[in-house]
């Protein structure tokens, strides 16, 4: 793989004896959408202060195309940085907002006025110049912060949770905007949320964070189909985690039902915790089941139902599917192998947190 | 609550206001515009043309805009390491700065003369260590020191108020794009913070204006500001004509500094407290 473009290397912070990073490692390569992904008191977005300059670590370096930059005021690096509240300068118009990094640079002014157009074109806002910070609407001032963010040309950009505030309807019209912003521009974008939707739909990568360690870092597809644990299983979606044993490999046994797998590796006899997604359980007829249960709850939630299938040994499946079960009916489960992700349980709560951070 | 009910509540304050702030106007207005026979006249407001009238308002004015300026530049820069230290308004720092306004204006000026007489406190320890005394009481001087004392908290806090509501990220993005920490004072928090720095001047440039006892006790018999020469007229003088109109040529002075403040403090963004 090339040289990546951020390194951080055994980053550690504390804020008033509260460990917020942890020897925290992360590369982040050229031109992809990076999202740091995690619970609020995560660490995301102090790793996230810690890469645009506004925090210093307290051990560790931080690598900017092979230059260490650790100890780099924000406003000599090379990244432009979008706030979650726009943090717009409100006596300033859109255009003198857009030109405050362009002129702080003595750029000429021609240059400066044709930036201007062009950022504000890029975000679908022209002939905005002359307006007021306080006229716009929310998701109209983030646009602004990304503009006058881009005009500075920076190698990334880095976005904390800029989706925030917005409604729900518009925060979807805005994550589209941003994957397309990315492909025109061709930079890095490294990206703070706690919202596993939002990440899934734009990232080339995501990097689960929990308690100030990296969980698990990959593609979307990855990190959806085989979590490596119960933390970004549980947090990435909803999920059936139950308790198993690996008989051999490609043979799991869950609730005395033997399920065939695609893992291996696990050794024979081994405890293991099975993640099988609400979508992946097909309800069959109860002869046609690997495992047998009654429907106990049922809920329409628009696109699909969802269902809880109780099984003798006490334990409720969740189940998403377009087709309805009634309540008090009894039926089989059934899962394709390839659905079924086999993860190690973890020998203790430490290690639960410290996850697969090497 | 109905509307009578509600109307009824405001009834104090109407009485207070009518007892305490408009029968006391007029009566200023109709002394300042009449003579002692009862005649309307312009006479007493014509009276501030007089040199020796002349002389005490433009040296008020002089010595107000001097404790201003210097009040401001004190001011800024405390309100900005107050707001950088991230103090807090209930912190110990604040507290500090506002006990001085606890204790009674007469006495803290009262102080300042002990300090500063002839055979004073002061002149007390430089003669001691056989230092040069200082002259400064019944000074411009001393009445600008004065002045900077007692209204210098009455400036930071308007400034300080304003500066502590601008979000940290508004001045981590313009760091973010390029500003280093001075041009981030004066194109940032200068124009934000302008509506406490305009609430800032007229708290202190205001009663500056007024001020006769910091003049009195400071200043000595020799030096007239316009509000001793009113006060005069009022209770050595018992010339209560004279004294209103010269105090509504003040007051149009008050009202323009007030007027200058609504129009650059729209929000009210830089009230005091």
């Amino acid at each position: 793989m090339a040289q990546p473009l951020i390194d951080l290397i055994n980053i550690s912070k504390t804020f008033d004896d509260t460990m917020v990073l942890d020897e925290l490692n992360l590369s982040v390569q050229e031109n992809t959408f990076v999202t740091l992904l995690g619970p609020s008191g995560c660490g995301k977005t102090t790793t996230l202060r810690i890469i645009g300059g506004f925090e210093k670590p307290d051990t560790g370096r931080v690598i900017f195309d092979g230059q260490d930059i650790t100890q780099l005021p924000p406003n000599k690096r090379q990244l432009n940085t979008v706030f979650q509240k726009y943090a717009l300068f409100t006596h300033m118009t859109i255009a003198e907002n857009i030109a405050f990094g362009l002129k702080i640079k003595n750029k000429p002014k021609t240059y400066i006025d044709d930036k201007i157009k062009y950022a504000l074109k890029l975000v679908n806002l022209d002939g905005y110049e002359n307006r007021s910070v306080a006229s716009l609407s929310g998701g109209q001032q983030q646009r602004i912060a990304i503009a006058r963010a881009i005009v500075n040309e920076p190698r990334v950009l880095l976005l904390d949770e800029p989706l925030g505030a917005l409604d729900l309807k518009l925060r979807q019209d805005m994550q589209y905007e941003l994957i397309r912003l990315k492909n025109e521009l061709g930079i890095t974008f490294i990206y703070v949320t706690h919202d596993q939707e939002e990440a899934l739909t734009m990232s080339d990568t995501i990097v689960v964070m929990n308690q100030g360690y990296i969980q698990q870092m990959g593609s979307p597809e990855q990190i959806y189909n085989e979590p490596e644990n119960a933390f970004v299983a549980d947090f990435i979606g909803e999920s059936n985690i139950v308790p198993g044993t690996m008989i051999r490999d490609e043979l799991v046994e869950i609730f005395g039902a033997r399920f065939a797998c695609v893992d291996k590796g696990f050794g024979t006899n081994t405890p293991v915790d099975v993640v099988i997604r609400p979508e992946d359980i097909d309800l069959v007829e109860p002869e046609n089941g690997t495992l047998t249960g009654v429907c106990t709850h049922l809920i329409f939630k628009g696109v699909h139902y969802e269902m809880e299938v109780t099984t003798p040994d006490g334990f409720e499946w969740l189940v998403h599917s377009t087709d309805m079960c009634p309540v008090g009916k009894q039926v089989g489960i059934h899962v394709d192998p390839f659905d079924i992700q086999i993860m190690n349980k973890p020998a203790s709560e430490d290690e639960e947190a410290v996850g697969v951070n090497e | 609550m109905n509307r009578k009910a509600t109307r009824f509540l405001a009834g104090p304050y109407i009485v207070w206001m009518i007892g305490f702030t408009i029968i006391p106007l007029a009566m200023i207005l109709f002394y300042g515009l009449t003579d002692s026979q009862g005649q309307f006249t312009l006479a007493n407001v014509a009276a501030i043309a007089t040199p020796e009238h002349r002389k005490a308002l433009f040296l008020s004015l002089w010595l107000s805009l001097v404790s201003t300026v210097i009040c401001l530049v004190l001011a800024y820069p405390l309100a900005l390491i107050l707001r950088n230290k991230n103090v807090g308004k209930g912190s110990f720092i604040v507290f500090i700065f506002i006990l001085p306004m606890w204790m009674n204006f007469l006495l803290r000026t009262l102080a300042w003369q002990t300090l500063l007489e002839r055979n004073g406190v002061i002149n007390g320890i430089l003669s001691f260590f056989h230092l040069p005394n200082i002259a400064i009481i019944n000074t411009p001087g001393a009445i600008i020191l004065g002045m900077v004392y007692n209204f210098l908290p009455f400036m930071v806090l308007p400034i300080y108020n304003v500066l502590i509501k601008i979000d940290d990220d508004v001045i981590n993005a313009a760091k973010d794009l390029g500003a280093n920490s001075m041009q981030t004072i004066w194109k940032i928090l200068v124009p934000l913070s302008l509506p406490g720095v305009i609430s800032g001047i007229n708290m202190v440039f205001v009663p500056a204006l007024t001020t006769f006892v910091i003049s009195n006790l400071l200043g000595g018999s020799k030096i007239l500001l316009i509000g001793n020469v009113i006060e005069q007229e009022f209770t050595k003088g018992s010339n209560w004509h004279l004294g209103s109109g010269l105090s509504l040529v003040l007051m149009a002075f008050i009202l323009i500094s007030m007027a200058l403040m609504a129009k650059y403090d729209k929000d009210g963004e830089g009230a005091a407290f």
